[in-house]
Protein backbone atom coordinates (compact mmCIF):
# COMPACT_ATOMS: atom_id res chain seq x y z
CA UNK A 1 0.00 0.00 0.00
CA UNK A 2 2.70 2.36 1.23
CA UNK A 3 4.98 4.22 -1.20
CA UNK A 4 8.28 5.11 -0.80
CA UNK A 5 8.80 7.82 -2.74
CA UNK A 6 12.35 9.79 -3.65
CA UNK A 7 12.38 13.28 -1.73
CA UNK A 8 12.44 14.96 -4.60
CA UNK A 9 8.96 13.53 -5.72
CA UNK A 10 7.38 14.61 -2.37
CA UNK A 11 5.94 18.09 -3.09
CA UNK A 12 3.33 16.70 -4.85
CA UNK A 13 1.61 15.58 -1.57
CA UNK A 14 2.08 19.09 0.09
CA UNK A 15 0.55 20.44 -3.14
CA UNK A 16 -2.66 17.96 -3.05
CA UNK A 17 -2.90 18.54 0.57
CA UNK A 18 -2.50 22.09 0.74
CA UNK A 19 -5.95 23.53 -0.58
CA UNK A 20 -8.40 21.44 1.19
CA UNK A 21 -5.77 21.89 4.53
CA UNK A 22 -6.25 25.50 4.41
CA UNK A 23 -9.57 25.82 3.69
CA UNK A 24 -10.90 23.29 6.35
CA UNK A 25 -8.34 25.03 8.67
CA UNK A 26 -9.02 28.47 8.30
CA UNK A 27 -13.08 28.21 8.14
CA UNK A 28 -13.83 25.04 10.03
CA UNK A 29 -11.17 24.49 13.10
CA UNK A 30 -9.81 28.11 13.61
CA UNK A 31 -13.33 29.61 13.97
CA UNK A 32 -14.41 26.47 16.32
CA UNK A 33 -11.33 27.41 18.49
CA UNK A 34 -12.01 30.64 18.18
CA UNK A 35 -15.11 30.33 19.98
CA UNK A 36 -13.27 28.41 22.37
CA UNK A 37 -10.60 31.34 23.09
CA UNK A 38 -13.40 33.98 23.25
CA UNK A 39 -15.47 32.42 25.46
CA UNK A 40 -12.93 33.85 28.11
CA UNK A 41 -13.18 37.99 26.84
CA UNK A 42 -15.55 39.89 28.61
CA UNK A 43 -16.69 43.25 29.18
CA UNK A 44 -18.91 46.13 27.35
CA UNK A 45 -18.96 46.59 23.75
CA UNK A 46 -19.63 44.07 20.95
CA UNK A 47 -16.20 42.52 20.85
CA UNK A 48 -15.19 42.10 24.32
CA UNK A 49 -11.66 43.35 24.93
CA UNK A 50 -10.95 41.88 28.87
CA UNK A 51 -9.70 38.84 29.35
CA UNK A 52 -11.71 37.24 32.14
CA UNK A 53 -10.97 33.32 32.17
CA UNK A 54 -13.82 31.57 33.13
CA UNK A 55 -16.27 34.04 34.57
CA UNK A 56 -18.66 33.60 31.59
CA UNK A 57 -18.75 30.06 32.36
CA UNK A 58 -19.38 30.71 35.84
CA UNK A 59 -22.36 33.05 34.70
CA UNK A 60 -23.42 30.83 32.52
CA UNK A 61 -24.00 28.01 35.00
CA UNK A 62 -24.92 30.36 37.76
CA UNK A 63 -26.38 33.79 37.12
CA UNK A 64 -30.55 33.19 36.72
CA UNK A 65 -31.60 35.41 33.72
CA UNK A 66 -27.95 32.93 31.67
CA UNK A 67 -28.54 29.58 33.33
CA UNK A 68 -32.47 29.64 32.82
CA UNK A 69 -32.13 30.20 29.46
CA UNK A 70 -29.41 27.28 29.11
CA UNK A 71 -30.86 24.44 31.15
CA UNK A 72 -34.40 25.36 29.44
CA UNK A 73 -32.66 25.32 26.03
CA UNK A 74 -30.79 21.87 27.08
CA UNK A 75 -34.42 20.09 28.34
CA UNK A 76 -36.12 21.29 25.39
CA UNK A 77 -33.31 19.86 22.71
CA UNK A 78 -33.10 17.14 24.72
CA UNK A 79 -36.79 16.46 24.25
CA UNK A 80 -36.83 17.52 20.70
CA UNK A 81 -34.21 15.15 20.05
CA UNK A 82 -35.71 12.39 21.52
CA UNK A 83 -39.24 13.00 19.82
CA UNK A 84 -37.32 13.22 16.39
CA UNK A 85 -34.83 9.86 16.93
CA UNK A 86 -38.12 7.72 17.93
CA UNK A 87 -40.33 8.84 14.93
CA UNK A 88 -37.32 8.62 12.63
CA UNK A 89 -36.24 5.53 13.87
CA UNK A 90 -38.69 3.62 14.91
CA UNK A 91 -41.43 4.45 11.95
CA UNK A 92 -38.28 5.00 9.52
CA UNK A 93 -37.81 0.96 10.75
CA UNK A 94 -41.29 0.11 9.57
CA UNK A 95 -41.34 1.70 6.63
CA UNK A 96 -37.86 0.45 5.52
CA UNK A 97 -39.22 -3.38 6.26
CA UNK A 98 -42.25 -2.23 4.13
CA UNK A 99 -40.82 -1.17 1.26
CA UNK A 100 -37.74 -3.81 0.90
CA UNK A 101 -40.83 -6.19 0.52
CA UNK A 102 -41.30 -7.49 -3.16
CA UNK A 103 -44.70 -5.89 -4.48
CA UNK A 104 -45.36 -3.41 -7.48
CA UNK A 105 -45.00 0.12 -6.44
CA UNK A 106 -41.66 -0.07 -3.74
CA UNK A 107 -39.58 1.70 -5.62
CA UNK A 108 -42.27 4.39 -6.12
CA UNK A 109 -42.59 4.90 -2.28
CA UNK A 110 -39.10 4.64 -1.80
CA UNK A 111 -38.51 7.53 -3.62
CA UNK A 112 -41.02 9.53 -2.29
CA UNK A 113 -40.43 9.11 0.86
CA UNK A 114 -36.82 11.53 0.38
CA UNK A 115 -39.06 13.98 -1.30
CA UNK A 116 -39.56 16.41 1.65
CA UNK A 117 -36.30 16.11 3.17
CA UNK A 118 -35.31 18.02 -0.60
CA UNK A 119 -37.28 21.04 1.06
CA UNK A 120 -35.50 23.56 2.84
CA UNK A 121 -36.68 23.56 6.64
CA UNK A 122 -37.58 27.17 6.36
CA UNK A 123 -40.37 25.99 3.53
CA UNK A 124 -41.48 23.08 5.70
CA UNK A 125 -41.69 25.22 8.69
CA UNK A 126 -43.58 27.93 7.22
CA UNK A 127 -45.73 25.47 5.23
CA UNK A 128 -46.75 23.50 8.36
CA UNK A 129 -47.17 27.34 10.14
CA UNK A 130 -50.01 28.00 7.76
CA UNK A 131 -51.17 24.86 7.46
CA UNK A 132 -51.52 24.87 11.87
CA UNK A 133 -52.64 28.69 11.07
CA UNK A 134 -56.14 28.93 13.22
CA UNK A 135 -57.41 31.52 11.12
CA UNK A 136 -57.08 29.63 7.70
CA UNK A 137 -57.67 27.01 9.74
CA UNK A 138 -56.90 24.07 7.28
CA UNK A 139 -55.69 21.47 9.57
CA UNK A 140 -58.22 22.31 12.24
CA UNK A 141 -61.35 21.76 9.99
CA UNK A 142 -60.12 18.77 9.07
CA UNK A 143 -59.56 17.15 12.80
CA UNK A 144 -63.71 18.27 12.95
CA UNK A 145 -64.58 16.91 9.50
CA UNK A 146 -62.56 13.55 10.57
CA UNK A 147 -64.67 13.62 14.33
CA UNK A 148 -61.36 15.14 15.71
CA UNK A 149 -63.02 18.78 16.42
CA UNK A 150 -61.64 18.41 20.34
CA UNK A 151 -58.70 17.88 19.63
CA UNK A 152 -58.49 21.74 18.21
CA UNK A 153 -56.02 23.71 20.52
CA UNK A 154 -53.41 26.68 19.80
CA UNK A 155 -50.42 24.45 18.16
CA UNK A 156 -48.10 27.07 18.58
CA UNK A 157 -49.78 28.61 21.24
CA UNK A 158 -49.13 26.00 24.39
CA UNK A 159 -45.36 26.02 24.97
CA UNK A 160 -45.38 22.15 25.39
CA UNK A 161 -47.45 21.19 22.50
CA UNK A 162 -45.73 23.49 19.90
CA UNK A 163 -42.33 21.92 21.13
CA UNK A 164 -44.02 18.46 20.35
CA UNK A 165 -45.23 20.27 16.80
CA UNK A 166 -41.81 21.34 15.52
CA UNK A 167 -40.17 17.95 16.60
CA UNK A 168 -43.21 16.12 14.47
CA UNK A 169 -42.76 18.73 11.53
CA UNK A 170 -38.79 17.97 11.29
CA UNK A 171 -39.15 14.15 11.47
CA UNK A 172 -42.17 14.14 8.65
CA UNK A 173 -39.04 16.12 6.80
CA UNK A 174 -36.48 13.74 7.36
CA UNK A 175 -38.00 10.18 7.63
CA UNK A 176 -36.87 10.16 4.19
CA UNK A 177 -33.41 9.91 5.20
CA UNK A 178 -33.82 7.08 7.29
CA UNK A 179 -35.76 5.11 5.08
CA UNK A 180 -33.53 5.42 2.56
CA UNK A 181 -30.47 4.53 5.06
CA UNK A 182 -32.63 1.13 6.28
CA UNK A 183 -33.81 0.19 2.73
CA UNK A 184 -29.86 0.24 2.23
CA UNK A 185 -28.96 -1.95 4.71
CA UNK A 186 -31.76 -4.07 4.10
CA UNK A 187 -30.57 -4.44 0.74
CA UNK A 188 -27.33 -6.01 1.67
CA UNK A 189 -28.76 -8.87 3.80
CA UNK A 190 -27.88 -11.77 1.85
CA UNK A 191 -30.71 -13.18 0.47
CA UNK A 192 -29.99 -16.94 1.29
CA UNK A 193 -29.82 -16.28 4.95
CA UNK A 194 -33.50 -15.11 4.99
CA UNK A 195 -34.87 -17.92 2.56
CA UNK A 196 -32.97 -20.44 4.77
CA UNK A 197 -34.48 -18.92 7.82
CA UNK A 198 -38.10 -19.26 6.04
CA UNK A 199 -37.77 -22.53 5.42
CA UNK A 200 -36.82 -23.17 9.07
CA UNK A 201 -40.44 -21.77 9.86
CA UNK A 202 -39.09 -18.09 11.06
CA UNK A 203 -41.98 -15.80 10.56
CA UNK A 204 -42.12 -12.40 9.84
CA UNK A 205 -41.48 -11.40 13.05
CA UNK A 206 -38.52 -13.52 13.90
CA UNK A 207 -37.50 -12.16 10.51
CA UNK A 208 -37.41 -8.93 11.73
CA UNK A 209 -36.47 -9.70 15.38
CA UNK A 210 -33.43 -12.33 14.75
CA UNK A 211 -31.85 -11.15 11.12
CA UNK A 212 -32.93 -7.62 10.11
CA UNK A 213 -32.73 -5.76 13.70
CA UNK A 214 -29.49 -6.93 14.35
CA UNK A 215 -27.42 -6.18 10.68
CA UNK A 216 -28.83 -2.77 10.30
CA UNK A 217 -28.06 -1.88 13.84
CA UNK A 218 -25.08 -0.16 13.41
CA UNK A 219 -27.38 2.42 10.59
CA UNK A 220 -29.32 3.09 13.20
CA UNK A 221 -26.35 4.18 15.07
CA UNK A 222 -25.81 6.60 12.31
CA UNK A 223 -28.78 7.71 11.71
CA UNK A 224 -29.24 8.15 15.70
CA UNK A 225 -25.56 10.12 15.52
CA UNK A 226 -26.62 12.06 12.60
CA UNK A 227 -29.91 13.19 14.00
CA UNK A 228 -27.96 14.21 17.42
CA UNK A 229 -25.79 16.63 15.66
CA UNK A 230 -28.39 18.21 13.18
CA UNK A 231 -30.94 19.05 16.37
CA UNK A 232 -28.62 20.16 18.86
CA UNK A 233 -27.97 22.66 16.74
CA UNK A 234 -31.35 22.94 15.04
CA UNK A 235 -31.94 26.65 14.47
CA UNK A 236 -34.43 26.45 11.24
CA UNK A 237 -37.15 24.99 11.98
CA UNK A 238 -37.73 27.37 15.30
CA UNK A 239 -37.22 30.43 13.60
CA UNK A 240 -39.56 29.22 10.63
CA UNK A 241 -42.23 28.10 13.28
CA UNK A 242 -42.08 30.05 16.23
CA UNK A 243 -39.56 32.75 15.80
CA UNK A 244 -35.97 33.53 16.82
CA UNK A 245 -37.35 34.01 20.31
CA UNK A 246 -38.55 30.58 20.05
CA UNK A 247 -42.54 31.27 21.42
CA UNK A 248 -44.46 30.22 23.45
CA UNK A 249 -42.24 31.78 26.62
CA UNK A 250 -39.68 30.24 25.35
CA UNK A 251 -41.20 26.91 24.80
CA UNK A 252 -39.72 25.78 21.52
CA UNK A 253 -35.83 27.33 22.94
CA UNK A 254 -33.42 25.11 21.49
CA UNK A 255 -29.15 25.32 21.64
CA UNK A 256 -29.07 26.78 18.02
CA UNK A 257 -31.59 29.14 18.67
CA UNK A 258 -30.42 29.94 22.29
CA UNK A 259 -27.04 31.03 20.54
CA UNK A 260 -28.10 32.64 17.74
CA UNK A 261 -29.97 35.41 19.99
CA UNK A 262 -27.05 35.35 22.76
CA UNK A 263 -24.04 36.03 20.01
CA UNK A 264 -26.30 37.77 17.64
CA UNK A 265 -28.91 40.37 19.04
CA UNK A 266 -28.10 43.13 20.52
CA UNK A 267 -28.52 43.35 24.72
CA UNK A 268 -31.59 43.94 25.47
CA UNK A 269 -33.45 41.89 22.72
CA UNK A 270 -32.13 38.57 23.90
CA UNK A 271 -28.07 39.35 23.02
CA UNK A 272 -25.69 38.26 25.85
CA UNK A 273 -22.61 39.81 23.94
CA UNK A 274 -20.61 38.04 21.72
CA UNK A 275 -18.08 36.66 24.68
CA UNK A 276 -21.08 35.31 26.14
CA UNK A 277 -22.10 33.75 22.53
CA UNK A 278 -18.82 31.89 22.30
CA UNK A 279 -19.56 30.40 26.10
CA UNK A 280 -22.71 29.27 24.73
CA UNK A 281 -20.85 27.82 21.32
CA UNK A 282 -17.99 26.13 23.18
CA UNK A 283 -20.47 24.11 25.63
CA UNK A 284 -22.65 22.98 22.84
CA UNK A 285 -19.39 22.05 21.04
CA UNK A 286 -18.55 19.67 24.29
CA UNK A 287 -22.06 18.65 24.72
CA UNK A 288 -22.24 17.56 21.08
CA UNK A 289 -18.94 15.67 20.92
CA UNK A 290 -19.15 14.32 24.23
CA UNK A 291 -22.99 12.91 23.04
CA UNK A 292 -21.33 11.93 19.99
CA UNK A 293 -18.70 9.73 21.37
CA UNK A 294 -21.23 8.13 24.17
CA UNK A 295 -23.38 7.05 21.21
CA UNK A 296 -20.94 5.76 19.28
CA UNK A 297 -19.58 3.28 22.11
CA UNK A 298 -23.05 2.28 23.13
CA UNK A 299 -23.75 1.59 19.57
CA UNK A 300 -20.99 -0.17 19.01
CA UNK A 301 -21.62 -2.31 22.33
CA UNK A 302 -24.79 -3.06 21.38
CA UNK A 303 -23.83 -4.03 17.50
CA UNK A 304 -21.53 -6.37 19.24
CA UNK A 305 -23.92 -8.09 21.51
CA UNK A 306 -26.54 -8.60 18.74
CA UNK A 307 -24.12 -10.46 16.73
CA UNK A 308 -22.54 -12.15 19.98
CA UNK A 309 -26.62 -13.16 20.32
CA UNK A 310 -27.17 -13.88 16.61
CA UNK A 311 -24.22 -16.28 17.06
CA UNK A 312 -25.66 -18.77 19.26
CA UNK B 1 -55.69 -20.62 4.50
CA UNK B 2 -52.00 -19.00 3.61
CA UNK B 3 -53.17 -17.23 0.57
CA UNK B 4 -55.94 -15.13 1.83
CA UNK B 5 -53.65 -14.36 4.90
CA UNK B 6 -50.80 -13.38 2.32
CA UNK B 7 -53.53 -10.97 0.34
CA UNK B 8 -54.57 -9.18 3.97
CA UNK B 9 -51.19 -8.57 4.84
CA UNK B 10 -50.08 -7.17 1.28
CA UNK B 11 -53.35 -4.68 1.67
CA UNK B 12 -52.31 -3.13 4.83
CA UNK B 13 -49.00 -2.52 3.52
CA UNK B 14 -50.50 -0.42 0.38
CA UNK B 15 -52.52 1.04 2.87
CA UNK B 16 -50.22 2.19 5.43
CA UNK B 17 -47.74 2.75 2.71
CA UNK B 18 -50.63 5.03 0.76
CA UNK B 19 -51.27 7.25 4.35
CA UNK B 20 -47.36 7.79 4.41
CA UNK B 21 -47.41 8.72 0.90
CA UNK B 22 -50.53 11.18 1.37
CA UNK B 23 -49.19 12.34 4.39
CA UNK B 24 -45.71 13.01 1.91
CA UNK B 25 -47.82 14.66 -1.20
CA UNK B 26 -50.72 16.55 0.63
CA UNK B 27 -48.73 19.60 2.30
CA UNK B 28 -46.90 19.63 -1.45
CA UNK B 29 -50.28 19.81 -3.36
CA UNK B 30 -51.78 22.24 -1.13
CA UNK B 31 -48.44 24.45 -1.53
CA UNK B 32 -49.03 24.38 -5.14
CA UNK B 33 -52.85 24.62 -5.31
CA UNK B 34 -52.66 27.40 -3.03
CA UNK B 35 -50.07 29.31 -4.75
CA UNK B 36 -52.49 29.19 -8.09
CA UNK B 37 -55.73 30.47 -6.56
CA UNK B 38 -56.83 34.29 -5.77
CA UNK B 39 -56.40 35.46 -2.48
CA UNK B 40 -60.64 35.33 -1.68
CA UNK B 41 -60.78 31.91 -2.95
CA UNK B 42 -57.99 30.36 -0.30
CA UNK B 43 -60.11 31.15 1.87
CA UNK B 44 -63.36 30.26 0.58
CA UNK B 45 -62.43 27.05 -0.67
CA UNK B 46 -59.27 26.08 0.74
CA UNK B 47 -59.33 22.37 -0.21
CA UNK B 48 -60.96 22.26 -3.23
CA UNK B 49 -58.78 22.34 -6.71
CA UNK B 50 -57.54 26.08 -8.40
CA UNK B 51 -61.01 27.17 -10.17
CA UNK B 52 -58.70 28.64 -12.90
CA UNK B 53 -54.80 27.99 -13.52
CA UNK B 54 -54.22 31.88 -12.04
CA UNK B 55 -50.56 33.03 -12.05
CA UNK B 56 -50.84 36.22 -10.59
CA UNK B 57 -49.15 35.50 -7.03
CA UNK B 58 -46.18 34.03 -9.28
CA UNK B 59 -46.22 37.30 -11.21
CA UNK B 60 -46.37 39.75 -8.58
CA UNK B 61 -43.70 37.58 -6.79
CA UNK B 62 -41.32 38.43 -9.82
CA UNK B 63 -42.22 42.44 -9.38
CA UNK B 64 -41.76 43.12 -5.83
CA UNK B 65 -38.35 40.59 -5.41
CA UNK B 66 -35.68 40.32 -7.36
CA UNK B 67 -36.45 36.51 -7.69
CA UNK B 68 -33.99 35.92 -10.48
CA UNK B 69 -31.03 36.83 -9.08
CA UNK B 70 -31.87 34.93 -5.08
CA UNK B 71 -31.82 32.00 -8.21
CA UNK B 72 -29.30 32.77 -10.09
CA UNK B 73 -26.77 33.12 -6.68
CA UNK B 74 -28.34 29.98 -5.42
CA UNK B 75 -27.18 28.33 -8.38
CA UNK B 76 -23.92 29.78 -8.45
CA UNK B 77 -22.92 29.41 -4.64
CA UNK B 78 -24.01 25.54 -4.69
CA UNK B 79 -22.43 24.42 -8.08
CA UNK B 80 -19.12 26.66 -6.74
CA UNK B 81 -18.76 24.64 -3.22
CA UNK B 82 -19.52 21.62 -4.81
CA UNK B 83 -16.50 21.34 -7.18
CA UNK B 84 -14.44 23.01 -4.51
CA UNK B 85 -15.44 20.05 -1.96
CA UNK B 86 -14.90 17.41 -5.00
CA UNK B 87 -12.00 19.22 -5.78
CA UNK B 88 -9.91 19.38 -2.77
CA UNK B 89 -11.63 16.47 -0.97
CA UNK B 90 -10.07 14.00 -3.57
CA UNK B 91 -6.76 15.57 -4.36
CA UNK B 92 -6.40 15.12 0.15
CA UNK B 93 -8.05 11.35 -0.08
CA UNK B 94 -5.65 10.35 -2.77
CA UNK B 95 -2.52 11.40 -1.34
CA UNK B 96 -4.28 9.98 2.58
CA UNK B 97 -4.94 6.41 1.28
CA UNK B 98 -1.84 5.86 -1.11
CA UNK B 99 0.70 7.38 0.88
CA UNK B 100 1.73 6.53 4.24
CA UNK B 101 4.44 9.53 5.75
CA UNK B 102 4.81 11.21 9.44
CA UNK B 103 1.45 11.93 10.48
CA UNK B 104 -0.53 10.76 8.29
CA UNK B 105 -2.80 9.39 9.67
CA UNK B 106 -3.34 11.96 12.40
CA UNK B 107 -4.10 14.31 9.19
CA UNK B 108 -6.91 11.66 8.32
CA UNK B 109 -8.72 11.98 11.61
CA UNK B 110 -7.58 16.16 11.67
CA UNK B 111 -10.28 16.11 8.70
CA UNK B 112 -12.79 13.88 9.56
CA UNK B 113 -13.26 15.36 12.98
CA UNK B 114 -15.08 18.27 11.23
CA UNK B 115 -18.26 15.77 10.87
CA UNK B 116 -18.72 15.60 14.50
CA UNK B 117 -18.40 19.80 14.86
CA UNK B 118 -21.17 21.47 13.59
CA UNK B 119 -20.01 24.69 11.54
CA UNK B 120 -22.42 26.78 12.95
CA UNK B 121 -20.89 27.50 16.37
CA UNK B 122 -17.95 28.90 14.68
CA UNK B 123 -20.00 31.69 13.32
CA UNK B 124 -18.65 34.40 15.29
CA UNK B 125 -15.03 33.54 14.10
CA UNK B 126 -16.40 33.28 10.63
CA UNK B 127 -17.87 36.74 10.52
CA UNK B 128 -14.68 38.34 11.51
CA UNK B 129 -12.44 36.07 9.22
CA UNK B 130 -14.86 36.93 6.51
CA UNK B 131 -14.54 40.98 7.49
CA UNK B 132 -11.28 40.77 7.56
CA UNK B 133 -10.42 39.22 4.15
CA UNK B 134 -13.51 41.66 2.95
CA UNK B 135 -15.50 39.18 1.32
CA UNK B 136 -18.09 39.53 4.22
CA UNK B 137 -21.45 40.15 2.70
CA UNK B 138 -20.23 38.37 -0.71
CA UNK B 139 -21.38 35.16 -2.41
CA UNK B 140 -17.57 34.20 -1.75
CA UNK B 141 -17.72 34.13 1.75
CA UNK B 142 -20.75 31.73 1.51
CA UNK B 143 -18.76 29.37 -1.25
CA UNK B 144 -15.86 29.07 0.83
CA UNK B 145 -17.57 27.90 4.42
CA UNK B 146 -20.03 25.68 2.30
CA UNK B 147 -16.58 24.44 1.00
CA UNK B 148 -15.02 23.88 4.55
CA UNK B 149 -18.19 22.75 5.97
CA UNK B 150 -18.36 19.56 3.04
CA UNK B 151 -14.28 18.83 3.19
CA UNK B 152 -14.83 15.94 5.98
CA UNK B 153 -17.56 14.09 4.69
CA UNK B 154 -16.23 14.19 1.23
CA UNK B 155 -12.26 12.93 2.96
CA UNK B 156 -14.43 10.21 5.00
CA UNK B 157 -16.11 8.32 1.47
CA UNK B 158 -13.28 9.37 -0.71
CA UNK B 159 -10.45 7.79 1.26
CA UNK B 160 -12.37 4.92 1.92
CA UNK B 161 -12.93 4.34 -1.80
CA UNK B 162 -9.68 5.17 -3.14
CA UNK B 163 -8.28 2.74 -1.04
CA UNK B 164 -10.33 -0.20 -2.61
CA UNK B 165 -8.58 0.53 -5.85
CA UNK B 166 -5.96 -2.10 -6.84
CA UNK B 167 -2.82 -1.27 -6.45
CA UNK B 168 -1.66 -2.84 -10.05
CA UNK B 169 -3.65 0.16 -11.41
CA UNK B 170 -1.38 2.29 -10.39
CA UNK B 171 1.76 0.33 -10.39
CA UNK B 172 1.08 -1.03 -14.64
CA UNK B 173 0.90 3.56 -14.98
CA UNK B 174 4.10 3.80 -12.66
CA UNK B 175 6.22 0.92 -15.31
CA UNK B 176 4.70 2.99 -18.00
CA UNK B 177 6.74 6.17 -16.96
CA UNK B 178 3.40 8.27 -15.57
CA UNK B 179 4.46 10.39 -12.81
CA UNK B 180 2.74 10.66 -9.54
CA UNK B 181 0.31 13.37 -10.28
CA UNK B 182 -0.61 12.05 -13.29
CA UNK B 183 -1.46 8.97 -11.87
CA UNK B 184 -4.23 10.67 -9.69
CA UNK B 185 -5.69 12.83 -12.71
CA UNK B 186 -5.80 9.96 -15.50
CA UNK B 187 -6.22 6.67 -13.56
CA UNK B 188 -7.71 7.33 -10.33
CA UNK B 189 -10.17 10.26 -10.75
CA UNK B 190 -11.90 8.43 -13.30
CA UNK B 191 -12.59 5.56 -11.20
CA UNK B 192 -13.79 7.43 -8.76
CA UNK B 193 -16.70 8.75 -10.74
CA UNK B 194 -19.56 6.57 -8.63
CA UNK B 195 -17.91 8.05 -5.14
CA UNK B 196 -17.67 11.52 -6.34
CA UNK B 197 -21.29 11.83 -7.47
CA UNK B 198 -22.32 10.42 -4.38
CA UNK B 199 -20.12 13.21 -2.17
CA UNK B 200 -21.99 15.83 -4.60
CA UNK B 201 -25.41 14.26 -3.90
CA UNK B 202 -25.01 14.36 -0.21
CA UNK B 203 -23.58 17.78 0.02
CA UNK B 204 -26.29 19.20 -2.52
CA UNK B 205 -29.04 19.25 -0.48
CA UNK B 206 -27.66 20.56 2.53
CA UNK B 207 -25.54 23.70 1.10
CA UNK B 208 -28.67 24.50 -1.52
CA UNK B 209 -31.12 24.55 1.90
CA UNK B 210 -28.58 26.71 4.28
CA UNK B 211 -30.26 29.14 5.50
CA UNK B 212 -27.52 29.69 8.50
CA UNK B 213 -25.14 31.23 6.63
CA UNK B 214 -26.82 33.76 4.49
CA UNK B 215 -28.55 34.74 7.74
CA UNK B 216 -25.40 35.81 9.47
CA UNK B 217 -23.14 36.47 6.46
CA UNK B 218 -25.41 38.67 3.97
CA UNK B 219 -26.81 41.98 4.12
CA UNK B 220 -26.89 43.42 0.65
CA UNK B 221 -30.23 42.30 -1.23
CA UNK B 222 -28.22 41.26 -4.64
CA UNK B 223 -26.38 38.45 -2.84
CA UNK B 224 -28.65 36.58 -0.92
CA UNK B 225 -29.62 33.02 -2.20
CA UNK B 226 -33.18 31.55 -1.85
CA UNK B 227 -33.54 30.35 1.38
CA UNK B 228 -33.02 34.00 3.49
CA UNK B 229 -34.97 35.44 0.92
CA UNK B 230 -38.22 33.09 1.15
CA UNK B 231 -37.49 33.71 5.31
CA UNK B 232 -37.62 37.59 4.75
CA UNK B 233 -40.22 37.59 1.80
CA UNK B 234 -42.35 35.49 4.31
CA UNK B 235 -42.05 38.17 7.05
CA UNK B 236 -42.85 40.78 5.24
CA UNK B 237 -46.14 39.54 3.29
CA UNK B 238 -47.35 37.52 5.89
CA UNK B 239 -50.90 38.51 5.06
CA UNK B 240 -50.97 37.70 1.42
CA UNK B 241 -51.34 34.53 1.60
CA UNK B 242 -51.40 33.99 -2.32
CA UNK B 243 -48.29 35.54 -2.59
CA UNK B 244 -46.44 33.58 0.38
CA UNK B 245 -47.51 30.66 -1.11
CA UNK B 246 -46.20 31.13 -4.00
CA UNK B 247 -42.91 32.23 -2.31
CA UNK B 248 -42.76 28.93 -0.83
CA UNK B 249 -43.78 27.09 -4.02
CA UNK B 250 -40.81 28.49 -6.00
CA UNK B 251 -38.43 27.75 -3.36
CA UNK B 252 -39.25 23.97 -2.88
CA UNK B 253 -40.26 23.47 -7.05
CA UNK B 254 -36.95 23.35 -8.65
CA UNK B 255 -35.48 21.29 -6.16
CA UNK B 256 -38.68 18.95 -6.49
CA UNK B 257 -38.59 18.26 -10.30
CA UNK B 258 -34.33 18.14 -9.99
CA UNK B 259 -34.87 15.24 -7.47
CA UNK B 260 -37.68 13.74 -9.35
CA UNK B 261 -35.69 13.56 -12.20
CA UNK B 262 -32.17 11.99 -10.18
CA UNK B 263 -34.04 10.17 -7.88
CA UNK B 264 -32.72 6.99 -8.93
CA UNK B 265 -28.86 8.32 -8.52
CA UNK B 266 -29.84 10.48 -5.53
CA UNK B 267 -31.04 6.95 -3.69
CA UNK B 268 -28.32 5.55 -4.82
CA UNK B 269 -25.68 8.37 -3.62
CA UNK B 270 -26.97 7.92 -0.29
CA UNK B 271 -27.39 4.74 0.12
CA UNK B 272 -23.58 4.39 -0.55
CA UNK B 273 -22.86 7.39 2.14
CA UNK B 274 -25.05 5.15 4.72
CA UNK B 275 -23.26 1.86 4.08
CA UNK B 276 -20.08 3.74 4.48
CA UNK B 277 -20.24 4.84 8.27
Amino acid sequence: MAETLGKKKNYFILLFLAGGFIVYTVFLVVPILHAMFFSLFGGPGIIPKEFVGFKNYIQLFTTDIYSERFFNAFKNTVAFFLIVTFFQNVIGFFIAIMVTRKFSGNTFFRRISFLPTTLSVIVAGFLFTLILNPVWGIFDKFLEVVGLGFLVRPWLGTPSIALVVIAVVTSWQFLGTSIIFYTAGIDTINKEVLEAARIDGAGPLAEIRYIIFPSILPIVGIVTILIFIGDFTQFDIVYAMTSPYANPQYGTDLFGSLFYRAAFFPTGRGGWGMGMGATVATMIVLIVSIGVLILMMLFRMQSMGAKEEGNK
Amino acid sequence: MIKIKKGTTKTLLYVVLTIYALTIFYPIYLMITTSLKKNKEIFTSPYSLPQSFNLDNYVQLFKVSNYLTYFRNSILVTLTSLFIIVVLSSLISYVLAKYKFFGSRFLYFYFIAGLIVPIKLGTIGIIRIMISLKIFDTLAALIIVYAAMGIPFGVFVLTDFIRLIPEEFSNSARIDGCSEPKIFFKIILPLLRPALAAVVIINFIPIWNDFWFPLLLIRSDNARTIPIATALLFGQYETNFGLIFSVLAMASLPVIIFYLVLSRQFIKGLSAGALKG
